[in-house]
């Protein structure tokens, strides 16, 4: 679980010395019982008849459970999600409410594709800076496993007609009006609004752009799988809770690990640029249910309440950049934004967790951070920021193997930074992921001193 | 051409005295020399051909090439040559990929499917086809045999004969291209060259693939596929199709064109009698075609066309960034239309809102056609949209760099607006006028500042028609002119630059035609006919059709205005038909009626009954020795002839060339002639002046030769092309 917190007042940027003009943090009473997310699960699997709210308020419920935090003694929550479940548009408070929050507690959903959870607790961490609140619970969710799939524009239109129609002859003549065409349902589509394109098939053209080969991709995934095996087997999730699904087992782990050869890796066919392509669903993240939730606090408060903060929340940034050609490059151009404001440089940092939306991404991120050229001619920067070091970076597996819930995923990698940060010893980590839109974001995270 | 060699041969075009790749003696000489070494070399297995200029594949065959050949005979000898080449490379036993990125065009399209296979980008600028039969020529290098095999004849025709360019995904779908690739963003290098370099990548995979027989050459055809070829395997549908098309293009072009008569020709020669043959056709008709006068016609409009697409003025001071119409009529809203998707912030108001929500949906719905077509995305028209403000009031005219007036044609209502104008805008802007027949530096008399006044005479509608018309007064100043020329240029407009003067160029040319046009109804030439005698003398528009198009209170308005101007020249027809016509509503196709009756839904035009009161009541008698079709062409055209010349004459035109495009993409003087000039320089201005002296002595002034082209007849080395 994670009690994240920041001061209720303002302090003077300081270069250096942070620890004293620290704004954010997170930390929890005791390391070896908290609890963060439900396990990540492929869609379509034990999580499939539940609703979003559900596993949210999964989250919620082991939030209270754990931390033992008073259910009134929160004073916001807020979730992250993407694609809405139109029964509970606001998840957060139908979640919240479910969970055993006071009913005085408001709550509100924020969407900005995968980094909306990223979104939940920076508007937390605002919250508190403004005086408004002095501990807020952020989290995200998302449910692949039963998406919107409404009817034709044109059915939707005869049928708010037939709601307006008075006399049994108009009613007649509307239905009469129904077409075989008007039957085909609309699916909603992981692609962009603004250019038609679906993500996947950006991530091939982007690692395409960077000279991204099949086999750097098919290793990094590789890699990301052994890692979260690894660090599944060790223990190290212990962000993990066990979920009794309703009607169903008990869930407690991850289930889309799947370390796997390169041969068996190689024998896939590219998913979306046919037949020359190189993004495999192999090499992707794949569609996840899961959620996610963090207690955010004013370092004051929590030491106040009784707790032992984790991690400062350091600084944090938004970006965005054409969303045809430079999608998925959200890392690229959020990373030196916010070594700049945190005063940091790249040697600085001793955890790296990126969201892993694609191999190819990751490995296109990389290159393009490696580049020089890139970052005059795009970035309008004097020199490139350079690549994170491969022995800090994702150790304990990523988006390609624990799965990506759109909405929860932002958090998981806070709180893996935190973990992580703790288990090695490591004083700076940060946060670096793309969104759909061309959007992206990242944020520093200091350990909390011991 | 440089050469790189592995497996797979990579050739990479780039001819480095141009922007574009063409096929000239000397690339030809290159690329045998370079296929010589690929067939040579034992470790070469395959070959890729590419072009290293982003946007361009080979543009096609160098035009100047076969304008410089003596005779029929030497262009057939070049189309030999190049079919020789190609039937090389069809035949070559390593596999040769053509890696397609930007325009494939003729004697490029011709290379490109003389090669075993096809890869292209799916870009925006990469586009295939045959452009030829829009020069007067034929693709003389294997195209007509080649394409009816592989796209099959209905396709094939209508590629070579309409000569549009096909995009790639279309051009895959018809089985043009084998493969696509999309292009990429930036990437370690620029979008362009990473994309060039992609594109190669797959292409020598491709080259590999077929190499080593993974790839099959011959693909699975579909069921569609095989029943279009089991009923084209009846000589009779085959036939019917010829007969089809044939009937088409004598529809359409009227039998002036006979570049398309010869593709069907050649076409037909090849299918039906085998390859030799349809070589042998191929090639001899290419030679005919270039040394007739209709190709040369429309490879001087192609010219023309070029050089009106330049800004003889040079580089603006300041760039036109927002763009402020007065008027959001037809007009109005056309140029906003025209404006607001070249990234320039366009204001767009009206003094009502009625029309000023008419103007906005016209931009709307012209951007709405476009997504319709898939040319552009949803989310590509709002942000277009975006850089439109509808307004009623002066409001932000502050920042306007330019203004472009759309009002009625009145000189008090222009001359008030140019005032309000003036007094909210900044001293650097630029005030143009958008009038058809009124003499700028009369609306200039009330300026503050006439060095910032200008005339841009755009044509209806506004974003099919090509030509822009820019008027200078002797005050205007260079800059601003140089400013109105790239604002017309961004707006993709074909450009004349002419002196001011009642009627400036265009509308003076079109005055007189008319004003026959209305005589020769008056003498009791029905309107259909009078239309059929135009349109086969070339004209895409008949003449009673265009009045109805520009509108009957536009062309009383403007007759009589000239009429005023030029006296007894301008004369003929009686204006008081016209102005009968205005008087009974009969205001052409905006208001229902014209010359003709127009329904909604209804292509079907009928004559408008009632005109032929009118007529009866202006009736004059034919004199019918110069009355026969013959003659009722040639008096409409000559007039319209004459007053080019005498523009040119007075300086209101700068040179020729202007004066033929603006007449064929302004007035659609028969392209096969060219334009005015071109048409005097082919006709002989001699046979002109002594037709014109017959029709002289029945009517009058209005066909006194002027003396630029009496000078011309008078010496027939004097020609205005050399």
């Amino acid at each position: 679980l994670q009690y994240i917190y920041t001061m209720g007042k303002k302090s003077l940027p300081n270069n250096r010395g942070y620890r004293n003009t620290s704004e954010f943090l997170f930390t929890s009473v005791n390391l070896s019982t908290y609890y963060f997310r439900t396990p990540f699960l492929l869609s379509g699997t034990t999580y499939v008849d539940l609703m979003p709210h559900d596993l949210a308020r999964a989250a919620l419920q082991g939030l209270l459970n754990r931390t033992g935090v008073p259910k009134d003694a929160v004073d916001y929550i807020i979730y992250g999600t993407v694609i809405q479940e139109v029964k509970t548009s606001n998840v957060a408070r139908e979640a919240a409410m479910g969970a055993g929050f006071s009913d005085k507690i408001p709550a509100h959903t924020v969407t900005m594709a995968c980094i909306s959870s990223n979104q939940a607790m920076t508007s937390a961490v605002g919250l508190i800076a403004a005086g408004q609140c002095d501990a807020v619970v952020a989290g995200g969710v998302e449910f692949m496993s039963d998406v919107p799939i409404r009817h034709s524009r044109k059915m939707r239109k005869t049928m708010l007609s037939l709601n307006k129609a008075k006399t049994l002859g108009q009613k007649l003549s509307l239905i009469g009006s129904i077409r075989m065409a008007h039957l085909s349902p609309e699916l909603p589509a992981v692609a962009e609004f603004s250019t038609a394109e679906t993500m996947g098939h950006s991530a091939d053209r982007l690692a395409a752009a960077f000279g991204v080969s099949r086999v750097e991709q098919d290793e990094f995934a590789v890699r990301s799988h052994s890692l979260a095996k690894k660090a599944q087997e060790s223990g190290l999730l212990e962000d993990v809770i066990s979920f009794k699904v309703p009607g169903r087992d008990i869930v407690s782990k991850d289930n889309g690990i799947r370390p796997s050869s390169m041969e068996q890796m190689a024998k896939l066919k590219p998913a979306f640029i046919k037949p020359h392509g190189t993004v495999t669903a192999a090499n992707s993240s794949f569609l996840t249910d899961g959620a996610s939730a963090v207690l955010i606090m004013s370092e004051e408060k929590a030491l106040a309440m009784g707790y032992k903060p984790k991690a400062y929340l350091r600084d944090f940034v938004y970006v965005s950049q054409d969303p045809k050609d430079q999608l998925l490059l959200g890392p690229t151009y959020s990373t030196p934004k916010v070594l700049e404001r945190a005063g940091l440089s790249m040697s600085d940092i001793d955890v790296f967790e990126f969201h892993e939306a694609f191999a190819g991404q990751i490995m296109a991120n990389l290159k393009a951070m490696d580049s020089d050229w890139f970052a005059q001619t795009y970035m309008g920067r004097k020199s490139k920021v350079g690549t994170p070091s491969m022995d800090k970076f994702n150790l304990w597996g990523g988006s390609l193997s624990l799965g990506h819930p759109f909405g929860a995923t932002g958090c998981r990698l806070v709180t893996t930074v935190a973990h992580r940060l703790k288990k090695e010893g490591g004083q700076y980590g940060l946060v670096a992921a793309c969104a759909a839109g061309g959007q992206g974001h990242a944020m520093v995270i200091e350990a909390y001193p011991q | 051409f440089a050469i790189v060699k592995g497996d797979v041969a990579v050739i990479r075009m780039n001819d480095p005295n141009s922007k574009v790749n063409t096929l000239s003696v000397q690339m030809q000489k290159e690329m045998i020399e370079v296929m010589g070494e690929v067939w040579a070399d034992n470790a070469v297995n395959s070959a890729v051909l590419i072009s290293s200029k982003p946007g361009c594949f080979i543009a096609g065959a160098d035009i100047n090439m076969i304008q410089a050949c003596k005779d029929a005979e030497e262009v057939a000898k070049l189309s030999q040559e190049g079919q020789k080449m190609f039937e090389q490379v069809e035949k070559s036993p390593k596999p040769i990929v053509a890696a397609i990125n930007g325009s494939c065009l003729g004697g490029g399209l011709e290379f490109a499917i003389a090669c075993q296979y096809r890869v292209a980008t799916k870009s925006k600028k990469t586009v295939l086809g045959t452009p030829e039969v829009m020069l007067g020529l034929l693709p003389g290098a294997g195209g007509t045999q080649r394409l009816p095999k592989m796209v099959g004849l209905p396709s094939a025709f209508d590629m070579m004969l309409t000569g549009r360019n096909i995009r790639a995904d279309k051009a895959k779908k018809m089985g043009l291209v084998d493969h696509l690739v999309d292009p990429l963003g930036p990437g370690l290098k620029s979008p362009e060259e990473r994309t060039i370099d992609y594109l190669e990548e797959i292409a020598i995979e491709c080259a590999r693939g077929i190499a080593n027989k993974k790839i099959p050459l011959r693909k699975e055809k579909g069921r569609m596929q095989k029943i279009q070829d089991y009923i084209m395997s009846f000589e009779l549908v085959r036939n019917q199709i010829y007969k089809t098309v044939h009937g088409k293009v004598m529809k359409q072009s009227k039998g002036l064109y006979p570049a398309p008569l010869k593709i069907i020709e050649c076409v037909k020669t090849g299918v039906e009698q085998g390859p030799t043959a349809g070589y042998l056709a191929e090639s001899q008709n290419f030679g005919q075609l270039a040394k007739t006068t209709e190709s040369a016609a429309l490879i001087g409009l192609y010219h023309g066309q070029v050089a009106c697409k330049k800004n003889r003025f040079g580089t603006p001071e300041k760039e036109v960034k927002t763009l402020a119409i007065l008027g959001a009529g037809l007009m109005g809203a056309g140029i906003a239309q025209v404006t607001v998707d070249k990234g320039v912030h366009t204001i767009l108001k009206d003094t009502a809102l009625a029309g000023l929500a008419r103007g906005e949906q016209q931009v709307y719905k012209g951007l709405n056609d476009k997504t319709k077509k898939k040319s552009i995305t949803s989310f590509q028209r709002d942000s277009i949209l975006s850089n439109l403000t509808g307004q009623l009031d002066y409001k932000g005219f502050e920042k306007a760099d330019m203004v472009i007036e759309a009002v009625f044609e009145d000189i008090n209502i222009k001359h008030a607006v140019l005032k309000e104008v003036e007094a909210v805008v900044s001293p650097q802007c630029i005030f143009a006028t958008n009038t058809s027949a009124l003499p700028i530096k009369e609306i200039a008399a009330v300026s503050k500042r006439p060095e910032k006044v200008i005339g841009m005479h755009y044509f209806s509608p506004v974003d099919k028609m090509q030509l822009l018309e820019i008027i200078t007064t002797d005050k205007t100043s260079k800059d601003t002119t140089a400013s109105a020329v790239a604002v017309g240029l961004k707006q993709g407009k074909v450009i004349i630059v002419v002196g001011d003067g009642p009627g400036f160029y265009t509308t003076r040319c079109l005055a007189p035609m008319l004003a026959e046009a209305v005589r020769v109804l008056q003498e009791g030439v029905d309107p259909k006919k009078l239309d059929a005698l135009t349109t086969n003398f070339g004209f895409p528009v008949g003449a009673a059709t265009l009045a109805d198009e520009v509108g009957i209170d536009v062309a009383a308005h403007v007759a009589e205005d000239l009429g005023k101007a030029f006296g007894s020249r301008f004369g003929g027809g009686n204006v008081d038909v016209l102005k009968t016509m205005v008087d009974l509503g009969f205001k052409g196709r905006k208001s229902g009626k014209g010359c003709y009756v127009y329904q909604p839904g209804s292509k079907v035009k009928e004559v408008n009954p009632e005109i032929g009161d009118i007529l009866e009541k202006f009736k004059m008698a034919a004199n019918p020795a110069v009355s026969s079709d013959s003659d009722v062409q040639y008096r409409l055209v000559s007039r319209f002839v004459n007053e080019a010349v005498l523009c040119l004459q007075e300086g209101i035109l700068n040179n020729p060339l202007e004066g033929d495009i603006g007449a064929v993409f302004g007035l659609g003087f028969p392209p096969s002639h060219g334009g005015p000039f071109r048409f005097v320089d082919s006709f002989g201005a001699d046979k002109l002046v002594e037709k014109m002296r017959r029709f002289e002595a029945v009517y009058g002034n209005q066909f006194t030769p002027c003396q630029l082209l009496l000078d011309h007849a008078k010496n027939s080395s004097k020609k205005f092309h050399k």
